[in-house]
């Protein structure tokens, strides 16, 4: 998909009316398409093709490609340098900050950069603890939290100025999005914190995994009942589990995530585990298509990466749609050459 | 036991032990309605007492203020005097509790009990405020976005800098009141 006003595919868009990026991802959601992003691991290496590798097995599958921030508070390459490496070729980027790394005199420098750099999404997140990482002893840094980080994302965009009032020569031009969990308590308060980070800035979010359609219901209700719906675009996060014992681990292990016993069970009686997982996450993508305030699904297939692609595809929620890619812009130039010969 | 509200927190712990802290903490909570009263008639009192503090100077009372402060606010909340008081918008559960120190709402990784992600047997900060905030009458609103901590502001008395600023609030509002009156 290549938009009319596209200079050449990748560089930065026009920032059409109303938009606040140049970005493709903004452009997908606002024309009211159905966006379609999922998650990057990045390599414990320094090796570049390393990144290129793992970005291009989603070509022509995803709006955007989320680079990941320590996740899980273990060590890998940058967010930064990720997206650095493939704002360059021309992939939309998320780039996720994280406030337990930075603080706030990092933090900004490295937004100013980055959009520098090309990038057009960031996602503000809190971070996980030391505690649940590689190195615990690390220490916590946690000088803002993800409502202020948003805000402070926000006045450096619209105000032109970093925290501390001193103006900045040219604001970057982001879209700003924010994680939600609506399956962790408090429950009630769940959508009330949606409201607040939308408050604080954030034009999007992108969810925790979701297993429980039911709660995700009742989740929505509440956030059309406060109209957030028309103010946030939503991406539903979902994701294949490998198998039942996976599945059972992530519940005990991994805070946050809700696994119901029903999904549990039903891996337990398939045969094959792994499809069977696949299959729940192409039902929760098409469930999540028909429920009203939802405009779109992250992927987050850790380790299955290669099985984004499949997912996507017989979800059939492009429906028709081909993200840009690196390799669609030279088969297109290929394509166009024959032709003219 | 005087001695003891007089040492701050971390002599209260060692003496009383954290798992005693950690019960007087969620007593609070649960108690916020009751505390939310006192604190307020505290404010009163203190901002009464502005002129005093003007002529005694501000810079002097702050010492001995911090330390009350810490002594009181360090056995019922377990406060670690961030200088700058949330406890009115956060159901008198106090964010610096937190292992995250998130001061906007609880993360994504609380647990299906309702117990903290990093340390999971601490009921989570933020379940306890929301409980906290619904006891409390005129509370500020859980969903103000808090900025972020000041850090220049760490171990100083956020009880007489509101007072403070609240006697200048109303010095300013009655010099205004006088010079309308002039006026007529």
């Amino acid at each position: 998909m290549k938009f009319d006003d596209e200079p050449v595919p990748g560089y930065p868009l026009p920032i059409l009316p109303g938009h606040t990026s140049p970005g493709r991802l903004e452009r997908v959601l606002r024309a009211g398409e159905f966006a379609v992003t999922t998650e990057l691991a990045p390599p414990d290496s320094a090796d570049p093709e390393e990144v290129y590798k793992r970005a291009r097995i989603f070509d022509g599958y995803v709006d955007a490609i989320n680079a990941t921030d320590g996740s899980g508070a273990h060590c890998h390459m940058s967010s930064v340098a990720v997206c650095a490496l493939l704002c360059r070729m021309g992939y939309a980027l998320i780039m996720q900050i994280s406030c337990r790394d930075k603080n706030r005199i990092a933090i900004q420098g490295d937004i100013l950069g980055a959009a520098a750099m090309g990038v057009c999404n960031m996602l503000c997140l809190s971070g996980d603890g030391v505690q649940t990482g590689d190195h615990p002893q690390a220490k916590p840094v946690f000088d803002l939290d993800c409502m202020s980080l948003l805000e402070i994302a926000r006045t450096l965009r619209d105000d032109s100025c970093f925290q501390s009032g001193r103006a900045i020569d040219s604001a970057p031009r982001v879209f700003l999005g924010a994680a939600a969990n609506p399956f962790a308590p408090p429950f009630d308060w769940r959508p009330q914190r949606l409201a607040k980070k939308v408050a604080a800035g954030a034009q999007f979010v992108q969810t925790q995994y979701c297993y429980d359609i039911d709660r995700l219901q009742s989740y929505m209700t509440q956030v059309r009942d406060l109209g957030l719906d028309k103010e946030v675009f939503i991406l539903l996060g979902v994701g294949p589990l490998a198998s039942a014992r996976t599945a059972e681990w992530i519940r005990s292990n991994v805070p946050g995530v809700h696994i119901p016993d029903n999904v549990i069970d039903r891996l337990k009686g398939a045969d094959n585990q792994k499809a069977e997982g696949q299959k729940i996450c192409i039902e929760m993508i098409q469930q999540a298509r028909e429920i009203e305030g939802i405009n779109g699904v992250h992927i987050m297939a850790y380790r299955q990466e290669e099985n984004v692609a499949n997912i996507v595809d017989a979800s059939g929620v492009l429906n028709g749609r081909v993200p840009w890619h690196p390799r669609q812009y030279e088969q297109q130039t290929l394509h166009d050459y024959s032709e003219h010969e | 036991m005087h001695l003891l509200y007089v040492c701050g927190k971390k002599a209260t712990t060692k003496l009383i032990g954290a798992k005693t802290m950690y019960k007087v903490r969620l007593w609070s909570v649960r108690h916020a309605g009751l505390l939310e009263k006192v604190y307020n008639a505290v404010e009163k009192c203190l901002v009464r007492l502005a002129p005093v503090f003007e002529r005694v100077g501000y810079e002097r009372v702050e010492k001995p203020m911090a330390l009350i402060e810490k002594s009181v606010k360090g056995v019922l909340f377990d406060c670690q005097m961030c200088g700058q008081c949330a406890l009115s918008s956060t159901g008198m559960s106090c964010p610096m509790n937190c292992p995250k120190t998130l001061r906007n709402g609880p993360c994504g990784g609380v647990r299906e009990n309702g117990n903290c992600e990093v340390k999971p047997e601490m009921a989570c900060v933020w379940v306890e405020a929301v409980k906290g905030h619904a006891l409390m009458q005129s509370a500020n609103n859980l969903n103000e976005v808090q900025f972020p901590v000041d850090y220049t502001l760490k171990g100083s008395s956020s009880w007489l800098r509101v007072a403070r600023e609240k006697a200048a609030e109303t010095a300013a509002a009655n010099s205004d009141d006088a010079l309308t009156s002039d006026k007529v």
